[in-house]
């Protein structure tokens, strides 16, 4: 059996609230194990090298998106990214940027989804206000439901806004997280907007007509959610609502 | 130190926590929710194969009810649970799924017509009803006579979160997020909320309440392995521990799933061996069905972990560097339903065991997974001892579980028991007046401040790192599936010295602010508290129950152990907890104890057992109607809802059979 690999990871460390502190890039060295993920990495040296080390795990299973960072110059879940599958050993760790930085690898994806959240009002308007709960549901074609849960997978974690071109130079689009949730909720048969409700949301330079199609949003989105389909459909669908206005 | 203010103030914003705070606000109520993380990113989302409700639409789930839920639910917990709770809860799943529905939840649908399925690993064809067409499917799971599991493909945790912090953002309930509850103000009485750290800045902060309810879930990392998401550590457990007065019920209770991928312990769902999947030894041999003819892989979770457990110990694991495993075959179901409806297994398996479902066997071992215990509640989810103390979820002891919670029944207890719990929690509020002391709240950010400013200034030497990794091996070598008394007292008294240790704390890193060291240290004192009421109850409880299995006792002994443990934590200095017993009354049981189905019956019955039948068949010959089940139900073991969850649930067949007609 050849010898482990020793890695070094070299990882962004910055403390904004500590007015002495610069951003600079740390190095640390640890043995390679079998099956080892950049989750058990960074814990390891969280444990054995530098407890101040900040970064985000929750459900270390692929799931929640707690843990997108930018590992080799790609933003990826760091929890499922076995260190095998790296090219070399040397591995470099720096934050999704786009998010505000809470310290070395950690930031504040939460505050951002919230937000977006109330913005594009990202929940179901249900056509039908008056709920019967103790009633048999209504219906909902087997395929609809289907394609919303395809739809719906998104977990938030922000790669898609990190690989996004325009979000660099336009803070205020509202990324392709929120083109596919508003594209979710206007497939929802349950849902009470018309694509016209949706024109004034997402019909101008923040929204769908400001993509510029560069698309690191499908190449890099960790649930391959069909980002590109989606985009076209909703400004499809918005340039025909528009016409209609 | 600021103090913020609210009427309904919720610790974790999970499912159960969120639900809560939905019943809050609609009522009127100010809330406020807190969370280590983003709502979206808590352990609920992680929940895979399905919520259990009676809807009956499938073909397989003809005839479900909720009585047919309840009598599951019952056996499962090994007759522990409490049985009351467990009505109000299947009678109010079928709601919480229709709810839901209402909120956005895209649940699989049935598609009429022959669909073809794997059952016992053959191909069978099912013909689904006409009139069932486009209503809420539902899949196979352990331990259920019915196919009552209601699903979207193997992400149902996550479509479910989604749905209702949507519908809290919607109400905009704030969330405070990475905000961490450390102490619990009150006055021995009742409970006035929170002292609070911010993970960000370090700021310490009162949270004063009308009502406080913990809904932070279980306590699995405490073990070395375990599926949970690395936050589920028992703080909202030792929050209500440390008080002195509020108790924890049936901490022993302590499931292992037996589908974890080796060895990083992350859960395969439930729904694989419900849809058709197999466990197979190191020969490829399927050996489930030697050991349980019956129920075969879909015997509940804690027979299915000990028979593998046993399978291997026979030396019919398959040996790895991580020890041995087994093996979980879903290639039976095919590429089209693994990529449809198991496709987060799928995710699962190529990247983190860079494997392939469809072809490949998946490596599997039973892994810790799932709390029974938590902080004993009474049915409105209230501590007995600290009024304006609520908890739900898989934190509390509502008692829905006893020793074993079957697969479905813990994202069906999050919504249901935050649906009925938010109502009895709202009607507090509005029923309460705020009175506290100031000194009171200022005490506690005290010692709050005390405890730190001694881990960060003082000369403690352990690391906490170390404390919590000895625990955890602890908990793994002598707290596991199969326990006896040689080894439990070694874990009581070797966390016991952890405990003590642990008062000998220091930090490398200094930081006030965000400080993960500090996190840790904070944390791992608590932990060690209920690791300690996990092993304390283990050791004291002499019978096998559910997933509580003794090899010095094998016997289920519902004559001296019908009953509930309670640990309280006796004071500061205490290194072990104090342990007392609730009695369960079989006298007014619906469903008294009796044989659950699987090995041989070998339980110690309980004098009143009999007496109980027997009443039971006297009350049920005296009715009038004697067809009638919900009169056989009320006649047997009333029980109470909130107005609003009474009435009866519409079912398909209801319309099929009882009226004659066909439903539009």
């Amino acid at each position: 059996m050849s010898q482990a690999r020793q890695l070094t990871f070299s990882i962004f460390r910055y403390d904004p609230q500590d007015p002495n502190d610069k951003p600079q890039m740390v190095r640390y060295v640890i043995t390679e194990t079998p099956g080892m993920t950049v989750f058990i990495a960074l814990n390891q040296l969280r444990d054995t090298q530098d407890p101040s080390l900040q970064f985000d795990f929750v459900c270390r299973a692929g799931i929640c998106g707690s843990c997108a960072m930018v590992i080799n110059g790609k933003p990826t879940l760091a929890c499922r990214t076995l260190t095998a599958n790296l090219p070399t050993a040397e591995i470099r760790l720096m934050p999704l940027p786009g998010f505000e930085l809470i310290g070395d690898l950690s930031v504040n994806t939460g505050k951002f989804m919230r937000e977006l959240a109330e913005r594009l009002q990202l929940w179901l308007q249900p056509n039908d206000t008056d709920m019967d709960i103790h009633r048999i549901e209504a219906p909902m074609a087997p395929e609809e439901a289907a394609k919303l849960y395809e739809l719906e997978r998104c977990v938030e974690c922000g790669v898609c806004v990190s690989a996004c071109a325009t979000k660099q130079m336009r803070d205020t689009f509202v990324g392709a997280v929120g083109l596919m949730k508003i594209a979710r909720f206007e497939l929802d048969s349950r849902d009470s907007r018309s694509s016209e409700d949706f024109y004034h949301v997402i019909g101008n330079q923040d929204g769908v007509f400001g993509c510029m199609t560069l698309l690191g949003c499908q190449d890099a989105c960790p649930k391959d959610l069909p980002h590109m389909q989606q985009i076209a459909y909703l400004r499809r669908k918005m340039a025909i609502s528009v016409t209609n206005l | 130190m600021k103090i913020i203010y609210t009427d309904s103030l919720v610790v974790g914003a999970g499912l159960a926590g969120l639900r809560v705070a939905i019943a809050s606000k609609e009522r009127g109520l100010d809330t406020i929710v807190l969370s280590l993380i983003p709502a979206k990113r808590s352990h609920s989302v992680a929940a895979q194969g399905g919520m259990q409700a009676s809807l009956a639409n499938t073909v397989s789930g003809m005839g479900d009810n909720e009585d047919v839920h309840f009598q599951d639910t019952v056996k499962g917990s090994d007759w522990g649970c409490d049985q009351q709770v467990a009505r109000m809860f299947t009678h109010c799943a079928p709601k919480a799924v229709r709810e839901l529905a209402h909120w956005g939840v895209p649940w699989s649908r049935v598609t009429e017509g022959d669909r073809e399925v794997i059952v016992n690993a053959q191909k069978v064809t099912l013909t689904e009803a006409k009139e069932a067409h486009g209503l809420i499917n539902a899949r196979d799971f352990g331990g259920t006579q019915k196919w009552r599991t209601c699903y979207t493909a193997d992400g149902t945790g996550h479509s479910l979160l989604y749905a209702v912090d949507n519908r809290a953002i919607s109400m905009g309930i704030p969330v405070h997020e990475r905000m961490e509850a450390l102490k619990i103000i009150h006055d021995g009485k009742r409970c006035h909320g929170v002292i609070a750290r911010c993970l960000i800045t370090g700021e310490i902060r009162a949270y004063v309440a009308k009502s406080t309810t913990i809904a932070t879930g279980g306590y699995g990392r405490i073990y070395e392995v375990s599926t949970n998401a690395i936050i589920c550590e028992g703080i909202g457990q030792a929050l209500a521990l440390e008080t002195g007065v509020a108790t924890l019920g049936n901490m022993e209770a302590v499931q292992f799933h037996p589908t974890a991928i080796v060895p990083v312990g992350i859960l395969t769902t439930e729904g694989c061996r419900g849809d058709g999947g197999v466990l197979r030894d190191k020969d490829g041999h399927r050996f489930m069905p030697d050991y349980e003819p019956d129920k075969k892989e879909l015997a509940s979770r804690d027979v299915v972990s000990r028979r593998m457990t046993e399978h291997m110990r026979k030396g019919k694991g398959v040996d790895s560097p991580y020890g041995p495993h087994l093996w979980l075959d879903i290639t039976l179901l095919g590429q089209k339903h693994i990529d449809t409806n198991l496709r987060e297994v799928k995710e699962i398996c190529q990247h983190f065991l860079g494997i392939d479902p469809v072809t490949d066997w998946i490596p599997v071992r039973p892994t810790q997974h799932y709390s029974m215990g938590g902080i004993r509640t009474k049915a409105n989810g209230e501590s007995p001892q600290l009024s304006g103390l609520f908890s739900v979820g898989e934190a509390a002891c509502w008692d829905m579980h006893g020793f074993n919670r079957l697969g479905g029944n813990s994202l069906a207890e999050a919504v249901v028991g935050g649906m009925i719990i938010g109502q009895y929690v709202a009607d507090y509020c509005q029923q309460t007046t705020l009175s506290i002391d100031t000194q009171l709240i200022e005490d506690f950010g005290q010692q709050i401040e005390v405890e730190i400013n001694q881990l960060i200034d003082g000369n403690g030497t352990e690391k906490a790192i170390t404390l919590k990794q000895e625990m955890q091996k602890i908990m793994m070598d002598y707290v596991g599936i199969f326990r006896n008394g040689t080894q439990l007292e070694q874990a009581v008294n070797e966390l016991s010295e952890l405990l003590k240790r642990s008062r000998n704390i220091g930090l490398t890193c200094k930081k006030r602010h965000a400080n993960p060291e500090l996190v840790d240290a904070l944390r791992v004192r608590r932990m060690l508290k209920v690791a300690l009421t996990v092993a304390s109850g283990a050791h004291a409880r002499t019978e096998s129950r559910g997933a509580h299995s003794r090899e010095d006792f094998p016997e289920r002994n519902d004559k001296d152990w019908l009953n509930r443990t309670l640990s309280s934590w006796p004071n500061d200095v205490a290194l072990t907890p104090k342990l007392t017993y609730e009695a369960i009354d079989v006298m007014s049981m619906e469903l008294p104890p009796g044989y659950r189905g699987y090995g041989t019956n070998n339980a110690i019955a309980h004098p009143d057992t009999q007496k109980r039948q027997q009443q039971i068949e006297q009350v049920l010959a005296g009715l009038t109607e004697p067809n009638d089940r919900h009169a056989k139900q009320a006649a047997l073991m009333p029980y109470e809802l909130p107005e609003q969850f009474m009435p009866a649930n519409q079912r398909l067949f209801d319309n099929v059979d009882v009226k004659g007609e066909q439903a539009k």
